[in-house]
């Protein structure tokens, strides 16, 4: 066992018992909308939020496309469909939105992010991480901005990029994932409150990792995040997101969009620990999470990597792809996502190889304990020009328990024959056997289970940044804490 | 060192009675052989001794050096220096026989107050213990069991009994399965292993592996008991004429139910 994780093991001991430890409230002042959604709403919103004239047309196109979209039922998870009518699509703490100095955050917030573990001051940070707190429906601060400004990159809310960098938004907002490309994808160009926007300019390695994270805590409104990564020619950046959410019993939905473009030679890794709350021992409340994630390699020799821990959450709807464009690109996905008590997951991705030589790697990793549902749902597309392209994907499944289910959903299609396709999945059980085997050995059963389990995630965690594998192998063990046995 | 007392044991949470009074004394130095027919209860007796949650002690009592163990987890009897080679060792994908023998090594030192082994030792340490039994290091990177052929998963039993160096072994059928030249190999390693201050259980169902580790005491399992213990000669004896004989010879001389 590794060092930090027989720590990881011994801070498990100090945790038992201790649940979903993120799920307090803060107690803040909103200013918010009435619920429901209209053109008005949608209007209201652009105006609040002092957006200019395009942005405000392209809400409200998104918006009736979506008043004419069908909500889908595709996946594998049943649900009570959101109440779009009830819903808040706007909620932001009165005090100052966008703030210049962290003295004049809400205290009541800063402290939040402090149990959070995620202190603003930047001397207190993570060294080398530049955050990005978005609390609701807006960000509330962004560290590091000077330092990497310097280095040229820009790292903002959205609501700030609007404004300050409309070319860039104008040219790059939506060209990965168009308006109409889902129902959710609709919802969330109509609606969406903040979210990230980073720019490394060309032949720039962003200087630290940047990161964003979100925190719904008004009980009643939905967080419609947008997030939109460009690197340009040679760039590169390491981004990380993080989410949490309080306990409520009434289900709350998050729908964002992601969109990544990587130009020639650019690298873009983007890393998820997502831990929103998934609800409790009888399934009530938790977040929806119908979130859409999709890069394009543009450029040729690009590279775009999504790395996913998927905890929490009710209900997950996601599926981080990549569009391989341009000649020589990679795509990566690494996945572990983990379901217990009643929770479903539907996860997986999208690889489009439409440029030559392109390589795709995925490696899903999905562990179900309690009486949850995980399902993997893959497609490989490699389309008649991606000559000598390969894709490789391995897809396991691990049930702990007799009242799990786990499902695999390859679709795979090659329309060229010079390229290659290789899919292995296995499903395997976390037995008695294998606990009792280790115990025998003189391991304890609650470090014989956190063996089994790092063992069959290593392959992904190994691909998150370092701070955050600690993290990883932390959470997992909380989660999975008294599953077995 | 080993004092099991009439030992009943059923199937946790059914009504499956299969140890059904076992009494086996077992001192420092010895080797004992159990033989018996399929089902009369071998392994399950190995398991109930370890601490398998599976079997549940209904009456009787198992002393280990004097403290009754029947209350202890697997893990905590195995720091106590109680050791299974099973009968079918099982494979666990992800973990590397390594990591699993250092952190088994540094687990039963640390309950014993002795001194731990850093990384750097133990790879001295357990590249030494290779030889006892001639695995090939390549085995220490690969996952545990996983994949192993039927005898290489039997060999890595011994293998990590050589690692654990424990006080009292169970070998449940470890000669089945291992070629001709690999039994030779490995009851060599098991007789290197074996000292005056340590013992050793044996499951066989065969005289030939008693020919290379010799047995101290051989006795017999049915249905849940030993009816019979001797010395190497009982072995040979059932080599010759089989379980029913010994049944009938037991009958008539009004010993068996
Ligand atoms: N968990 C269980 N549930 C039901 N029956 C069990 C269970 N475990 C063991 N048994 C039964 O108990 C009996 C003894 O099993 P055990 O494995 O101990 O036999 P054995 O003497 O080791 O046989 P072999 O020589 O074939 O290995 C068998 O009839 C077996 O089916
Ligand atoms: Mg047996």
């Amino acid at each position: 066992m590794s060092e930090e994780l027989s720590d990881g093991v011994k801070e498990l001991e100090s945790m038992i018992g201790e649940e979903y430890k993120y799920g307090f409230t803060t107690d803040v002042e909103y200013e918010d909308f009435p619920k429901g959604i209209s053109e008005e709403i949608v209007r209201e919103l652009s105006r609040v939020k002092e957006e200019p004239e395009w942005m405000t047309e392209f809400r409200v196109k998104a918006y009736h496309a979506w008043k004419e979209m069908e909500e889908p039922t595709w996946f594998n998870a049943t649900y009570n469909k959101p109440d779009f009518e009830n819903l808040l699509y706007y909620s932001a703490p009165k005090k100052k939105p966008q703030l210049d100095s962290l003295d004049d955050v809400d205290p009541n917030i800063r402290e939040t992010y402090e149990k959070l573990g995620i202190p603003l001051e930047e001397q207190k940070m993570l060294s080398g991480v530049a955050v990005d707190a978005v609390f609701d429906s807006v960000s509330i601060f962004t560290s590091f901005k000077e330092k990497l400004a310097e280095a040229g990159v820009i790292f903002c809310s959205m609501s700030e990029a609007i404004k300050e960098h409309p070319e860039l938004v104008k040219k790059y907002l939506a060209s990965v994932v168009p308006v109409r490309d889902n129902f959710y994808s609709a919802l969330n160009s109509a609606v969406f409150s903040d979210g990230s926007f980073c720019y490394i300019p060309k032949n720039t390695k962003c200087p630290m990792e940047l990161s964003t994270y979100f925190r719904i805590n008004n009980m009643n409104s939905g967080q419609f995040e947008r997030t939109l990564i460009v690197a340009e020619e040679g760039a590169s950046v390491s981004y990380l997101e993080g989410c949490t959410a309080p306990m409520y019993d009434e289900n709350q939905l998050h729908a964002a969009v992601v969109e990544l473009v990587a130009l020639d030679n650019a690298d873009i890794k983007y890393s998820t620990i997502q831990n929103w709350y998934s609800g409790d021992e009888n399934g009530k409340g938790g977040i929806y999470n119908f979130v859409t994630k999709r890069g394009i390699c543009k450029g040729k020799n690009s590279h775009i990597s999504w790395t996913q821990l998927e905890t929490g959450s009710a209900v997950t709807l996601k599926y981080p792809s990549v569009i391989l464009k341009g000649d020589n690109s990679v795509g990566e996905f690494y996945s572990v996502a983990v379901t217990t008590k009643k929770q479903q997951a539907d996860t997986g991705t999208k690889m489009i190889h439409l440029g030559k030589n392109t390589k795709s790697t995925i490696i899903s990793k999905g562990i179900s304990a309690g009486q949850s549902n995980n399902s993997y749902r893959g497609e490989v597309k490699i389309s008649k020009n991606a000559t000598g392209s390969k894709n490789y994907s391995v897809c396991d499944s691990m049930l702990i328990g007799q009242e799990c289910g786990a499902h695999t959903f390859p679709y795979i299609s090659s329309e060229n024959p010079t390229s290659s396709v290789e899919h292995e999945a296995t499903t395997s059980r976390v037995g008695e056997e294998q606990i009792f085997y280790l115990m025998q050995r003189g391991i304890s059963e609650q470090d014989a289970i956190s063996m089994i389990i790092n063992g069959f995630v290593k392959d992904v965690l190994k691909e998150l940044p370092l701070e955050f594998a600690v993290e990883a192998n932390k959470l997992l063990d909380v989660k999975l804490e008294g599953s077995v046995g | 060192m080993l004092e099991i007392k009439n030992l009943h044991a059923k199937v946790e949470g059914e009504d499956i009675e299969i140890l059904k009074g076992v009494n086996l004394k077992v001192n420092a130095g010895e080797i004992h052989a159990i033989m018996g027919p399929n089902g009369s209860g071998k392994s399950t007796l190995s398991k109930v001794v370890s601490g398998h949650p599976e079997y549940e002690v209904t009456e009787g009592e198992i002393l280990f050096n004097g403290e009754d163990i029947t209350e202890l987890d697997a893990d905590e009897r195995a720091h106590l220096g109680l050791f299974l080679a099973f009968q079918y060792p099982v494979e666990v994908p992800g973990i590397t026989n390594k990591t699993l023998l250092r952190e088994a090594y540094n687990t039963i030192a640390r309950a014993n107050d002795r001194e731990e082994l850093d990384p750097i030792e133990f790879e001295d340490y357990i590249t030494e213990k290779l030889d006892v039994i001639e695995m090939k290091d390549e085995f220490l990177s690969r996952s545990i069991n996983t994949g192993f052929s039927g005898g290489e998963k039997k060999k890595n039993e011994i293998f990590q009994m050589a690692v654990l160096n424990p006080v009292l072994s169970f070998l449940d059928e470890t000669d089945s399965g291992l070629d001709i030249d690999a039994l030779k190999v490995v009851s060599d390693g098991v007789n290197k292993i074996a000292n005056d201050k340590n013992a050793i259980v044996m499951i066989t169902h065969y005289q030939r592996l008693l020919n290379y580790i010799k047995p101290d005491y051989v006795h017999v399992m049915m249905a849940g008991k030993l009816i019979k213990s001797g010395g190497f000669e009982l072995a040979e004896e059932l080599e010759a004429n089989g379980y029913d004989a010994l049944e009938k010879e037991l009958v008539l001389n009004g010993e068996a139910q």
